[in-house]
């Protein structure tokens, strides 16, 4: 019991130490933060502004397009970040800081894999909160606190998929430049395929199908669907394809996913790091 | 009773084996040197006694404990200093530091007072609060030293810990690491640098191509080889058909033992001289019967590098020079990240 108490403490000692040097690098080189931020706020005005004079009706649901894609940028600014998340560790492996931790008698070297979910999430969290507030203060709404719960519980499903992704490929490929490139194919298309910048009824059944399939879907109509302050979980949050699907079922979606995931890179990283 | 015992190890990239059944026995408290050249394997052997990397076979232990089915304990005996130190260039010295003793679970009180002494001890208070990527090659090896020794390890293990330092930073590990050895540290070395392992090891061993080739202790090793090493050369550059006529000559000669081709030095003839007898003379009259001169005659106090000679019939930088166009640097790089 004693053993288990103090392991549990020098997991968080670990994971906390962890943490720290992450943010440590943050505040030193803020860039990547303020990019994060910046980047979803301009296309907040771009795109806010390409659709301003769309008709009334033009959008179902909604006000406005602004209204419409604070939604998907939220999800995408933490999709983003979460798909960076395995860069640290792949120079951490490349310029052998790594081998610093794994000589280390670390109680579980699951704390270098919870360090870099905590790091995104609260980084995601805070980027979400900048975007939410412009949004608000260009008039495109605010979430109630039911509302609010359903943005943040969706971000970490979203952030723990994605980010063990990004780890597993942070571990699997063979440098930073493989990985930089991969993120580089994946991040806009399946931005563009989702419904973050347009609903399903305007695309071609195709792509209406891809993006009824597109993990990113399923976090941005249950956060789009709290933006209605009508907010309920039974409410059809996506008319896909192949049938409707609940603000409810979404979440589910992603929640099995996360844990399929999680499921999945459990033993790569096992093998990668004992 | 050995501290760290290895037996029989062996491990191969792809290609390449490393080491190749490599075998040692370590004493607790010695300061123990392993010797050889680039790519002999010494890296991987280090590798594996920290627990980076598993080998394909053979045993190890570490106080009587079984290093590749208990690592996790193993890496709370030992300190590890890499070849190729990495740092954050972010953090400063001492964040690195305080970094380094959450990953060893030290606490709060004792983690201050560790940070201070090894600051202290290894002359870092000028720069430990600057960020790790303003330091020179010697302040990078004496924090990486320093996150190391943060947990009071029984074992220390540095892989080629003085390459490419200044002197002072060189005379300051050096230092170190004699007074951790007299304080009962077990300190494990690799290092190329002949005079670093002379200086500092009680024990060695010398590595070839993944094998042991010769152990002991530096004054056993170079007892071994007997009187005084002699480079002889008939011209600058011979070759191997005078060389072997040559050698025909030498071992003719009663005093003269241990005669070697070196085809490194221009086919140059290394032998050991029996001190008692005046060899010179007789030496010069039979090179001269056979119709040759001595171009140029060394003579030598036995030196670690003669052992490897010895061992190898070449010298530690030759092999040096030879394995330099072999290695493919990039590949292993590759090879040794998880």
């Amino acid at each position: 019991m004693e053993l288990k108490k103090y392991n549990l403490f020098f997991l968080y000692q670990e994971t906390f130490a962890l943490t720290k040097r992450l943010f440590i690098q943050l505040k030193r080189r803020p860039s990547t933060l303020l990019a994060g931020i910046l980047q979803p706020i301009i296309w907040l005005f771009l795109f806010g502004a390409l659709f301003s004079k769309a008709p009334e009706g033009f959008l179902p649901g909604v006000d406005s397009y602004g209204n419409f894609l604070g939604a998907g940028l939220i999800v995408f600014t933490a999709f983003s970040g979460a798909l960076n998340s395995g860069l640290p560790l792949m120079f951490d492996r490349e310029f052998g800081f790594l081998n610093r931790l794994l000589v280390a008698p670390l109680t579980s070297r699951l704390s270098i894999v919870l360090s870099a979910f905590f790091y995104i999430t609260i980084l995601s969290f805070v980027q979400s909160i900048v975007i939410m507030i412009v949004s608000y203060v260009l008039g495109y709404g605010w979430p109630n606190l039911y509302g609010l719960g359903i943005v943040f519980t969706t971000l970490i499903l979203l952030v723990l998929f994605v980010t063990s992704i990004s780890l597993c490929l942070a571990f699997i490929l063979p440098g930073h430049i493989e990985l930089i490139a991969l993120i580089f194919v994946i991040n806009l298309p399946l931005l563009f395929a989702s419904t973050a910048l347009a609903p399903i009824s305007f695309m071609p059944n195709w792509l209406g199908w891809l993006a009824s399939l597109n993990p990113l879907t399923f976090a941005i109509e249950p956060i789009r669907t709290a933006y209605t302050q009508t907010m309920d979980l039974e409410l059809v949050a996506l008319h896909a394809p192949y049938g409707d699907l609940t603000c409810k079922t979404c979440i589910s979606i992603l929640f099995y996913l996360t844990v399929i995931s999680l499921i999945i890179i459990r033993p790569l990283l096992n093998r990668k790091l004992t | 009773m050995s501290y760290i015992q290895v037996k029989e190890i062996s491990k191969s990239y792809s290609d390449i084996q490393a080491l190749k059944g490599l075998s040692m026995e370590i004493p607790a408290g010695t300061l123990f040197g392993i010797l050889g050249p680039n790519g002999a394997g010494k890296s991987t052997l280090i590798k594996i006694l920290a627990t980076l990397i598993e080998p394909d076979s053979g045993e190890i232990s570490i106080n009587n404990i079984n290093l590749i089915k208990n690592s996790r304990q193993i890496r709370e005996l030992i300190g590890y200093v890499a070849q190729d130190v990495a740092l954050d260039k972010i953090l400063t010295g001492r964040e690195l530091l305080d970094f380094q003793s959450d990953l060893y679970h030290i606490n709060k009180n004792k983690k201050i007072e560790r940070i201070e002494t090894l600051i202290n001890q290894l002359e870092m208070n000028d720069w430990i609060d600057r960020k790790c990527g303003t330091y020179s090659g010697g302040m990078k090896r004496r924090i990486d030293l320093a996150a190391g020794l943060l947990h009071l390890p029984k074992v220390l293990i540095l892989d080629e810990p003085t390459v490419g330092l200044d002197i002072e930073s060189r005379n300051i590990i050096w230092q170190l690491l004699k007074d951790l050895r007299n304080d009962g540290m077990t300190v494990l070395l690799s290092s190329h640098y002949l005079d670093e392992i002379d200086k500092l090891a009680d024990r060695l061993i010398i590595i070839d191509h993944g094998r042991v080739i010769a152990k002991g202790t530096p004054a056993q090793l170079k007892n071994k080889l007997g009187g005084d090493r002699i480079t002889l050369k008939v011209r600058e550059f011979s070759n191997q058909a005078e060389s072997e006529k040559i050698c025909e000559i030498l071992s003719s000669i009663d005093g003269i033992s241990q005669i070697i081709i070196n085809k490194a030095q221009g086919y140059s003839i290394n032998f050991v001289a029996d001190k008692q007898k005046d060899l010179l003379p007789k030496l010069k009259v039979e090179l001269a019967f056979s119709n040759f001169e001595i171009f140029s005659l060394a003579q030598s106090q036995p030196s670690l590098d003669d052992v490897y000679l010895q061992a190898t019939g070449k010298t530690l930088l030759d092999a040096e020079i030879s394995m330099a166009g072999k290695r493919d640097l990039k590949k292993e790089s590759k090879q040794s990240m998880r």
